[in-house]
């Protein structure tokens, strides 16, 4: 498996959501860091901050879970958590920290949280058809097509053991470098580098394994 | 042979992965966030001179004044304009707020902050130029655009002023036409324009009165300088020791240069 990394995820947020402080372009050069931000007043740059993180925050909750509503409730969570967190850091905290790890940090452990004791739940083509997705200039049938295709990519992500699913998803769906993986899993790199590579070979098999079961239904 | 296959299966995979990202989290999860830690829009019913309005603000700032009919139909009207709801505010409006709006004659209190986010920095530019224009006094939307860097940007300087979300606290009532026609006014049309300029003490029909004369600028015979009719420096002379000008090229004939208060014109 070639690792090869992509750009970091915070380079393509839609220019739309950029925007919030200083005016619809370029504010992104303008303003200084999200972080750097906050230290002045949290209340006051907030709000710009769910706006930056709640795409990718989403994906990652929603590719843990697989389902749409509680994908939802644990980012809603996760910021309503962290907002009470920087409430009571101080400018120096805030300053210092890596802002992005530490808001996937809390939605990891929220989604954990709300997983334990509960059932897998797998969602239907039909919520994954309704999703939201980036791409849209692809004709009607081919997108349901890829829909249904991703629904199933998702649906067996989903179904791989939570020990490998949180990095994979980290590093394939997220984009994320290996370093910044282990960071938020508060894992060594190594063990992160083998839990991505078993992971890989986890879905492997069970795309191998799904495929079977297909023909079999078709036979 | 076998190798080869691996890794181009392995660059799919990676593909269809990184496809799973790419979503958009729902419209509904922001303004969910914000009012679970207190953080959602309101507003405040203030009385204005043009009865009551709706003022409303985010966490950082006013972000709307409307003359809604009703309060059902201001949060309509917020949610189709900015995408998220606004409830009442249980606190009163800070009094920097209302005295603004109440009386807007009296000298403003305290420091208000405005949230112009979702406006273009030209829009932004233009409000915020509005904001200097002191009470009892009008100014061209020329004089905006000039004052702002960019002077051939009239038109647009008009629109981004009848899209001013926040009428009354930002004086977007104190730009007029050069020609000094009141012109037009989202709070209820040049009529509700022309009244809370009254309550400032603009005297919109003086300045209508002089601006179909065509006087458009007002000269210190004394100081040799020239003003918009109503800057303070004209007003607080006596009104009889002006000369008239039709345009800055013949007040600058005549050898007035242009005040530095009003800055009716780039200074020759």
């Amino acid at each position: 498996m070639r690792t090869e990394s992509r750009g970091s995820p915070c380079l393509d947020v839609s220019p739309s959501l950029q925007l919030l402080e200083g005016g619809r372009k370029g504010s992104m050069n303008d303003s200084p860091a999200i972080e750097h931000r906050l230290t002045e007043d949290v209340d006051l740059h907030f709000e710009a901050m769910v706006r930056e993180h709640q795409d990718r925050l989403y994906a990652f909750a929603r590719r843990l879970s697989n389902q749409r509503e509680d994908a939802e409730e644990i980012v809603q969570d996760a910021f309503v958590r962290a907002y009470k967190a920087l409430k009571t850091y101080d400018a120096e905290r805030i300053r210092s920290m890596a802002l992005r790890s530490w808001l996937y940090q809390i939605t990891l452990n929220v989604a954990r949280n709300r997983a334990r004791g509960r059932k897998p739940v797998t969602e239907t083509l039909n919520g994954e058809a309704l999703e939201r997705h980036a791409d849209t200039a692809e004709g009607p049938h081919a997108k349901l097509e890829a829909s249904r295709r991703r629904a199933d990519l998702a649906t067996l992500v989903a179904g791989l053991p939570s020990r490998y699913r949180a990095p994979l998803i980290l590093r394939y769906v997220e984009g994320l470098k290996l370093e910044e993986v282990a960071q938020i899993l508060k894992q060594p790199l190594g063990t992160t580098k083998s839990n991505v590579h078993r992971a890989i070979n986890a879905l492997r098999e069970a795309i191998t394994r799904s495929r079977r079961e297909m023909r079999w239904n078709h036979a | 042979m076998r190798k080869k296959i691996e890794i181009r299966e392995s660059h799919e995979l990676a593909r269809r992965l990184r496809d799973l990202g790419g979503l958009r989290a729902p419209s509904t999860l922001l303004p969910a966030v914000l009012a679970r830690v207190g953080l959602a829009d309101k507003y405040w019913t203030v009385q204005s001179p043009l009865g009551p309005v709706y003022v409303a603000h985010s966490s950082r700032g006013i972000t709307r004044v409307s003359r809604a009919a009703s309060a059902a139909a201001f949060e309509r009207e917020y949610r189709h304009r900015f995408g998220r709801s606004v409830s009442p505010d249980a606190s009163s409006a800070p009094a920097a707020v209302r005295t603004r709006v109440e009386d807007v004659a009296a000298p403003a209190k305290g420091e208000v902050r405005f949230d112009l986010s979702g406006l273009t920095e030209f829009e932004q530019a233009v409000l915020k130029k509005a904001l200097e224009i002191p009470r009892g006094q009008v100014r061209p939307y020329g004089w905006i655009a000039r004052e702002i860097g960019h002077p051939a940007a009239v038109r647009a300087t008009g629109s981004a002023l009848a899209k001013n979300p926040i009428p009354l606290l930002i004086p977007c009532h104190r730009v007029v036409r050069s020609d000094g026609h009141i012109g037009n006014y989202s709070m209820g049309g040049a009529r509700a324009k022309k009244r809370v300029l009254e309550v400032e003490g603009a005297e919109p029909e003086t300045i209508e009165r002089l601006a179909s004369r065509g006087v458009r600028y007002l000269g210190n015979q004394e100081k040799h300088y020239f003003c918009y009719p109503t800057c303070g420096g004209i007003n607080s002379l006596l009104k009889e020791n002006h000369v008239r000008f039709r345009s800055e090229k013949e007040a600058f004939a005549a050898g007035y240069h242009p005040c530095g208060d009003c800055r009716p014109a780039a200074a020759a």
